[in-house]
């Protein structure tokens, strides 16, 4: 049976991992390599490692980072932050990626993803869509705005609308981030997700707002998502990705386990 | 432990690589020098993406290089489109023809509630071939997973070395004397993958005539 996906989220600043609590109050929490080795070995069911600052300083993805993140990783590696064409793709797939993440570069230029998935196939491409309710809409959840720079600007697109052109220009997988619930730990957006999920026939993976088991049952169940994204719950101790999946198999969502 | 790598444009091949190379393999990678076709001891074929990128092992000579190797008993191992490629072709691109040394056609999963393509980890029913043990998968318990990544798949067949269920049963690998493919990705598997990575390369060309 098929299982719902695990990822650890890595969010990596000048080479180091960080998460921001919506991208403010930044804790340095390690050195990237170390920490996806650590969560493989914990039971992560995939690595996203993410540059959160290359797009808006401007900067390439850290190729080093990757090369040694990739070298005793053998589950899958998502890569993200600063790709703005096919080579900076190539770049960071050479390095040991297997898939790459683009955000702000895809909307400025939607045939980015197509350019990509031609030379790398539909699964290297993730298309990664960060959201937030737009109370002023007449579907606050369907037509939630697409914001690019950590939440800064929005860009005039809506999330399904965008998520579907994705889709139809050969993305493999959407990976959605509720700006409304990033780094509150109070629960994924569900309606968000849910309204994504069933508007696409690829799979769509869940961020913005673990902080308990409870979290991600409910985004399996109501939010429909086929992963879940987590960085904070598993940096500091709280729980590894192994305990969340033996909880998670209790509730009866189907994981991978033993892991 | 020496592999021969056969590179034809079809993604990414660092990560097989990588697993070859960390299971202490010499790994050689040949996009068109046939010589080191003949001269392989052992022959993996990756691919992720489109069918369609099999042209070039027609267009390069790779192919007829490749069916002499499996003739003379090379080991070989098919990964993602590499295994569909054993096969007489795929829906995915009907005007490529495989190799034809199963006979079968790969096609899409039908339509359904679930999505295409089928991404993620999931189980393995391993299977005996023609009475025999399977190769790949000895000492692979009943619950592993491994990873998955595709739109497109090979029937079950008596051949099919494990079945996994999306939408329906579908070869999750084939085996058959020297040749066997798998639908998923050993390289991204974790420890089952590197385990079944490792039963391949310490094969000495014994079981399943």
């Amino acid at each position: 049976m098929i299982t719902k996906r695990i990822i650890a989220c890595l969010d990596v600043h000048g080479g180091r991992v960080v998460k921001g609590v919506q991208f403010v109050d930044i804790v340095d929490a390690g050195d990237p390599a170390a920490l996806a080795a650590r969560h493989a070995r914990e039971g992560a069911d995939e690595i996203v490692l993410l540059d959160i600052t290359a797009t808006h300083e401007g900067r390439q993805t850290l190729l080093d980072t990757v090369r040694r993140t990739a070298r005793e990783l053998f589950i899958p590696f998502a890569v993200g932050g600063g790709i703005r064409s096919a080579e900076d793709a190539a770049q960071v797939f050479e390095a040991g990626a297997d898939k790459v993440s683009v955000n702000s570069a895809a909307l400025a230029n939607p045939a980015l993803i197509d350019a990509i998935g031609r030379s790398f196939g539909a699964q290297a491409v993730v298309v990664a869509i960060d959201a937030r309710r737009d109370p002023h809409a007449a579907d606050p959840v369907r037509d939630a705005q697409v914001l690019v720079q950590g939440g800064r600007k929005l860009t005039g697109r809506r999330v399904v609308e965008w998520a579907r052109e994705a889709e139809a220009r050969g993305a493999g997988e959407i990976l959605l981030t509720s700006m409304d619930t990033d780094g509150t730990r109070a629960g994924f957006d569900c309606e968000l997700t849910a309204a994504v999920s069933e508007s696409v026939g690829i799979p769509v993976i869940a961020s913005g707002g673990a902080g308990t088991v409870d979290h991600f049952t409910d985004v399996f169940a109501r939010g429909k998502a086929d992963a879940a994204l987590a960085a904070s719950i598993f940096h500091f101790g709280v729980s590894s990705a192994r305990s969340l999946k033996e909880e998670l198999a209790r509730a009866g969502v189907s994981v991978r386990l033993p892991c | 432990m020496r592999v021969t790598v056969i590179d034809y444009r079809a993604g990414n091949l660092t990560s097989v690589l990588k697993a070859f190379r960390h299971l202490g393999a010499e790994v050689d990678v040949t996009g068109g020098d046939l010589a080191l076709v003949d001269a392989a001891d052992r022959l993996v074929l990756p691919g992720v993406g489109h069918f369609a990128a099999t042209e070039r092992l027609a267009s390069t000579g790779l192919k007829p290089a490749i069916r002499a190797a499996i003739a003379r008993g090379v080991p070989f191992l098919g990964i993602c489109v590499g295994m569909q490629w054993l096969y007489s072709g795929s829906s995915e691109a009907p005007e490529q023809p495989g190799l034809a040394h199963f006979a079968e056609q790969c096609t899409r999963f039908p339509e359904s509630k679930e999505k295409v393509p089928h991404v993620g980890w999931n189980s393995l029913e391993v299977r005996a071939i023609v009475g025999s043990a399977s190769r790949l998968f000895a000492g692979v318990e009943r619950d592993e997973f491994v990873y998955f990544t595709h739109s497109y798949r090979a029937p079950v067949t008596g051949y099919t070395a494990a079945v996994t269920q999306y939408i329906e049963p579908f070869a999750a690998a084939v085996e058959r004397a020297n040749v066997m493919g798998v639908q998923f990705h050993p390289e991204k598997s974790g420890e089952t993958g590197l385990k079944i990575l490792r039963n391949f390369l310490l094969w000495e060309g014994k079981g399943i005539a």
